[in-house]
């Protein structure tokens, strides 16, 4: 039997964060009542023309960079003509010859041997990313379909890779890789539910060794990650076994049954594809300027796997941490500011990826408020490391305090005073408690007395709780054992 | 009639979504073949590095804001709809599986 | 006075302002006009009265009041069927949208409506403006006043035919390749071409996009100053709408006469032109030469060229144009459908006539895999030389003069089943369209058989006004296009 690999190509279609359509100012946003959002221009009406957007030309340019893509010096719009319903004018606005972006790379992170060592880094091909106009929505019932033209019009940006991925994991990598960098940057918020990143994957398999690309199928629309790892896979298994029994694979478009688990052949009547793309009269080029791309470019933040990498170089932090805090540009921006004013990264990381993170997804909104909007500043972090670091107070009444914080936007010294939550470091006080305790209980005295070393915690416990955390715990310790001696 | 110059009617008006009569089809065979005929003098012509017009006066970067105007209440967008249920357009089933 | 309706609509801003005569009278002058010809002509596809007469009446109020809105105000103006009104039908000519009303107004009507001008009823055209005949027309065929058993030029026939028997003082045309000036010039009136890009195409229904231009159609050249005036200018929902610093084009009228460089294209003088066209052109050169002004005999050589070019680009352009004509969401549907893919054949099959399904079927072809290359390239190559002909032709002279159709009008039925010999109506005027340029068809005298012939002058980019007062130069002292045919 022989063994066949896998040669994967993805299209990724993502919308990009704008606040109205490509080519014509109607609104747009998710979720609302059916044709609400249109205007004459998104409804095909005759006479109508289209009108570029500038914002989603700059957020097009902004993810060719953030993928290292070369911008071209001048991009044109085409029309790829075919009818649908959901297709107003009965073409799309797309370009076909002169895309906006060219080539570059996405950088993928595969999953690691366990969830706390990192995986591979690779850097996969892209063959080009274009801009264009979404399509409407088509709904069935049981005699009809029905079509709403909200999303109608809405840019679209399509990254289209080379055939350089080899495994259904790769192809996952590759569209979280892009969902990261996309909502990093603030280009996309790519929420798959919503529809705002989809993916067509072309698929094909091969005898292991052999250099030759073999017959593709494409699979369209598949709208989760899950969904393009197990189409991918069921994919690479079909086409292995069909070849094994000397079977042929056929050039064709298959549907993924989500529910089921399969791909099947559509059968569609129409012809084979002849778009007949031509240069759309009724716009104009795009001349993209050097200072134009330079000046979008310093508006990008670090590229989240650069940062990755140097927080694992530079501050030591655990990859599991380091990829925590690299999921959100903002989330990093508050913990570089906060160890920039106090230089204890995994301490602040720790607050900032565990305490932070746990507020905020508390709140409901809170994803999308922005860190900055927040009440807690990095400064205050900082500062309650500052006062754990010279034990002004433990680490529990840190956390403890943390939620408060956040809340407020109080700063830590100040909550601490007025709670009163200064660490007691009066010898003669704590010794006198801990006297205390080992009297009120000697049961685990005794264990620890006969050589039971962890019946010391309770004790601890004790002792902690009675100055409400106050105690330094490290003091707590030598003082009980020097009692207990 | 040249070789070169045939059209095959039925591809083309499959592309364009037309449906002809058999009369149409005829008389529109015979004289899009005398219309390309009459195309032929076009290749004659040396076009070699002359660029394509696509527009007579090129301007470049015509764009707007990415700021909503106001649109059509639905009411409006389907004024002219053939067929509507709940403020949608209705078509025939489009189904695409096999 | 004479009849308002034959009035020029510069005349007729003179006596409103003035307090002579009343919009309302003009209106109903008008109107009455139409009712006692139109069944003669079949210019309009829709007018409403009531409405006009309405309109008229605010006109006379704003003026009253002292809050005039210029030179148009109360100037009943018609408009081609393919120029969208809010709340007003649109047919372009075509059964497929027999029945659409649009809600929004194309921007060359919103700008005569803040003009106080009076939009007066919707007027006949090829279906899509495709043709040169007014025949094509799916709803009725409009009849030439000065010989109505002639077609009266097209696409923009009825608009030049209302005009010519003077059911309405001025209109809106298209013209993609001649459509305004071939009929100006076979009803007799002056009709003119702006510069690509001058005059907003939002609202106009596309035929071919990178071709399409709105013009005034007029009874003298003044009028088309007038209108022009009122419309051009940039819109930010065209994109090929262009900056430009838009003249006074009125003004420009009113400058002492230049001793003009005018071309004549050698090209558009040879084999295939009546020679009473011929004479009647030459006549109007000699008018100039008389002036002081240089003739200049040059070359445009690719200009045999030019309707290949332009039967590939057109159509290609149009295929795609109207795809939005599908059954689906506002256009005529069949009720033979039984899948949405049969929807759209059968409700195209039935809504579009047969020059449409032609260049439709043309116009997918020369872009289908394989060919777009051999033809639609090939031709957008040809149309940069075409275009450096004439930019070439004018770092000599400052004009170029040429006929404007090969032959007067011809008989309705004459040349309906040789699309080929109908094309050809258009060989002196779709060049420009390919370069872009503002061309005018101005009036310059009548055949033995006393069928109207126009004579074009053809400008310079953005240079209308120059070309107006060329224009005028020989309309202000001939006025052929305010005599009127005997209805
Ligand atoms: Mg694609
Ligand atoms: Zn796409």
């Amino acid at each position: 039997m022989k063994d066949y690999e896998a040669v994967i190509g993805l299209e990724v279609h993502v919308q990009l964060k704008c606040d109205t359509k490509m080519f014509t100012r109607a609104a747009y946003r998710f979720g609302e009542p059916p044709n609400t959002l249109t205007n004459p221009v998104v409804m095909g009406l005759p006479g109508t023309l289209p009108v570029l957007n500038k914002r989603a030309i700059e957020l097009s340019i902004q993810t060719g960079l953030m993928f290292g893509c070369h911008i071209a010096e001048v991009c044109k719009w085409d029309r790829k003509n075919y009818f649908y319903p959901d297709q107003p004018k009965n073409y799309q606005i797309s370009q076909f010859d002169q895309p906006i972006c060219i080539g570059g790379v996405v950088e993928i992170e595969l999953p690691g041997p366990a969830r706390n060592v990192m995986g591979e880094h690779r850097e996969v091909k892209l063959t080009r990313i274009h801009l264009e106009e979404d399509v409407g929505k088509l709904t069935h019932y049981e005699n009809g379909s029905l079509v709403d033209f909200n999303r109608a019009g809405t840019p679209l940006i399509e990254i289209v890779s080379e055939p350089d991925l080899f495994s259904a994991e790769e192809a996952a990598a590759f569209l979280n890789a892009i969902r990261l960098n996309m909502i990093y940057a603030g280009l996309s918020d790519c929420d798959m539910e919503k529809g705002q990143m989809r993916c067509d994957a072309n698929v094909s398999v091969r005898p292991v060794g052999s250099e030759k690309l073999g017959i593709r199928t494409e699979m369209k629309n598949l709208n989760s990650i899950s969904g393009v790892r197990d189409s991918v896979n069921y994919e690479i298994r079909r086409q292995s076994k069909v070849l094994e029994k000397g079977g042929e694979i056929f050039q064709e478009t298959r549907r993924w049954n989500a529910e089921q688990g399969y791909t099947v052949a559509l059968r569609s009547k129409e012809e084979a594809h002849d778009y007949r793309y031509f240069p759309d009269p009724d716009l104009m080029p795009v001349r993209v300027s050097r200072e134009w791309v330079d000046c979008l470019h310093a508006k990008l933040p670090e590229r989240p796997f650069d940062r990755q990498r140097r927080y694992l170089k530079d501050f030591g932090l655990p990859f599991t941490m380091a990829s925590v805090l690299c999921q959100n540009s903002e989330l990093g921006n508050f913990f570089e500011e906060a160890v920039t004013k106090c230089n204890k990264p995994l301490e602040i990381g720790n607050l900032v990826a565990n305490d932070l993170l746990r507020e905020l997804s508390a709140g409901k909104d809170a994803e999308s408020q922005g860190l900055v909007l927040l009440p807690i500043k990095s400064g205050h972090v900082a500062e309650l490391v500052k006062l754990v670091e010279e034990g002004v107070i433990s680490r529990q009444i840190a956390q403890d305090i943390f939620p408060q914080m956040f809340q407020t936007g109080e700063s830590p010294s100040t909550i601490v005073e007025k709670k009163g939550l200064r660490q007691t470091t009066d010898m003669a006080e704590i010794e006198g408690v801990c006297a205390r305790i080992i009297a009120e209980n000697p049961k685990p005295v005794g264990e620890f007395r006969a050589g039971n070393e962890k019946a010391i915690n309770a004790l601890k416990g004790g002792v902690m709780k009675a100055t409400r955390g106050k105690a330094n715990p490290a003091m707590v310790d030598k003082l009980l054992r020097k009692l207990l001696a | 009639m040249s070789e070169e110059t045939s059209i095959d009617i039925d591809y083309v008006a499959t592309l364009a979504r037309i449906e002809l009569t058999d009369e149409e089809r005829e008389q529109f065979s015979s004289q899009l073949e005398d219309i390309l005929d009459y195309f032929e003098r076009i290749k004659a012509v040396d076009v070699a590095g002359i660029e394509p017009t696509a527009h007579a006066f090129p301007i470049y970067n015509v764009w707007e804001e990415d700021v909503p105007e106001p649109g059509l209440s639905p009411d409006e967008a389907l004024l002219n709809a053939p067929e509507q249920r709940g403020n949608q357009i209705v078509v025939p089933k489009v189904v695409e599986d096999a | 006075m004479s009849d308002l309706y034959y009035q020029s609509a510069a005349e007729l801003a003179r006596l409103l302002e003035k307090g002579e005569i009343s919009a309302r009278q003009l209106m109903q002058s008008v109107i009455d006009r139409t009712h006692s010809v139109e069944e003669k002509i079949h210019a309009f596809l829709r007018f409403d009265p009531d409405e006009a007469l309405v309109e008229a009446e605010k006109s006379d109020q704003r003026r009253a009041a002292g809050k005039s809105l210029g030179s148009l105000d109360g100037i009943p103006i018609g408009l081609k069927d393919l120029i969208c009104v809010s709340g007003q039908g649109l047919t372009c000519g075509s059964r497929i949208l027999e029945n659409y009303v649009s809600p929004y107004d194309a921007t060359c009507a919103a700008r005569l409506k803040e003009r106080g001008a009076i939009l007066w009823g919707r007027l006949n055209m090829d279906e899509f403006a495709m043709g040169s005949s007014t025949e094509n027309s799916a709803f009725q065929t409009t009849c030439n006043p000065w010989n109505t058993e002639c077609i009266p030029g097209g696409s923009s026939g009825g608009s030049t035919a209302a005009v010519a028997a003077g059911e309405t003082i001025a209109a809106l045309g298209s013209d993609t390749g001649g459509s305004i000036r071939q009929p100006a010039s076979l009803c007799g009136v002056v009709g003119l071409k702006p510069s690509y890009g001058l005059v907003s195409r939002y609202g106009l229904a596309a035929f071919a996009s990178s071709l399409d231009q709105i013009g005034p159609i007029t009874r003298t050249v003044e009028d088309s100053a007038l209108i022009l005036q009122a419309i051009a200018g940039h819109d930010a929902r065209d994109s090929t709408s262009f900056k430009a610093h838009i003249p006074d084009y009125q003004a420009a009228l009113k400058a002492p006469p230049r001793r003009w460089k005018l071309g004549l294209p050698r090209e558009y003088f040879a084999e295939g032109l009546d020679p009473e066209i011929r004479q009647a052109v030459e006549k109007a050169v000699d008018f100039y030469k008389n002036e002081g002004c240089e003739i200049v005999e040059i070359s445009l050589p690719h200009t045999e060229l030019a309707l290949p070019v332009y039967y590939i680009l057109a159509p290609a352009e149009a295929s795609s144009n109207l795809a939005r004509y599908d059954g689906v969401r506002y256009t005529h549907r069949s009720e033979r459908a039984e899948d949405h893919v049969d929807l759209y054949f059968k409700s195209r099959g039935e809504g579009f006539g047969q020059e449409v399904k032609r260049r439709i079927i043309l116009g997918a072809y020369v872009l289908s895999s394989g060919y777009y290359d051999a033809y639609y390239l090939r031709a957008q190559k040809i149309r940069t030389l075409i275009r450096n002909d004439f930019m070439d032709a004018f770092k000599k002279v400052d004009a170029l003069i040429t006929p404007v159709s090969p032959t007067a009008a011809f008989k309705i039925g004459e040349r309906l089943d040789d699309p080929l010999s109908m094309y050809l109506s258009d060989i002196y005027t779709l060049s420009i369209n390919l370069a872009g340029l503002p061309a005018i068809s101005v009036p310059c005298g009548f055949t033995s058989k006393k069928l109207p012939v126009g004579v074009q002058i053809i400008g310079q980019p953005f240079k209308e006004a120059e070309m107006l007062s060329i224009a005028n130069l020989y309309d202000s002292t001939h006025r052929f296009g305010m005599e009127h045919p005997e209805l």
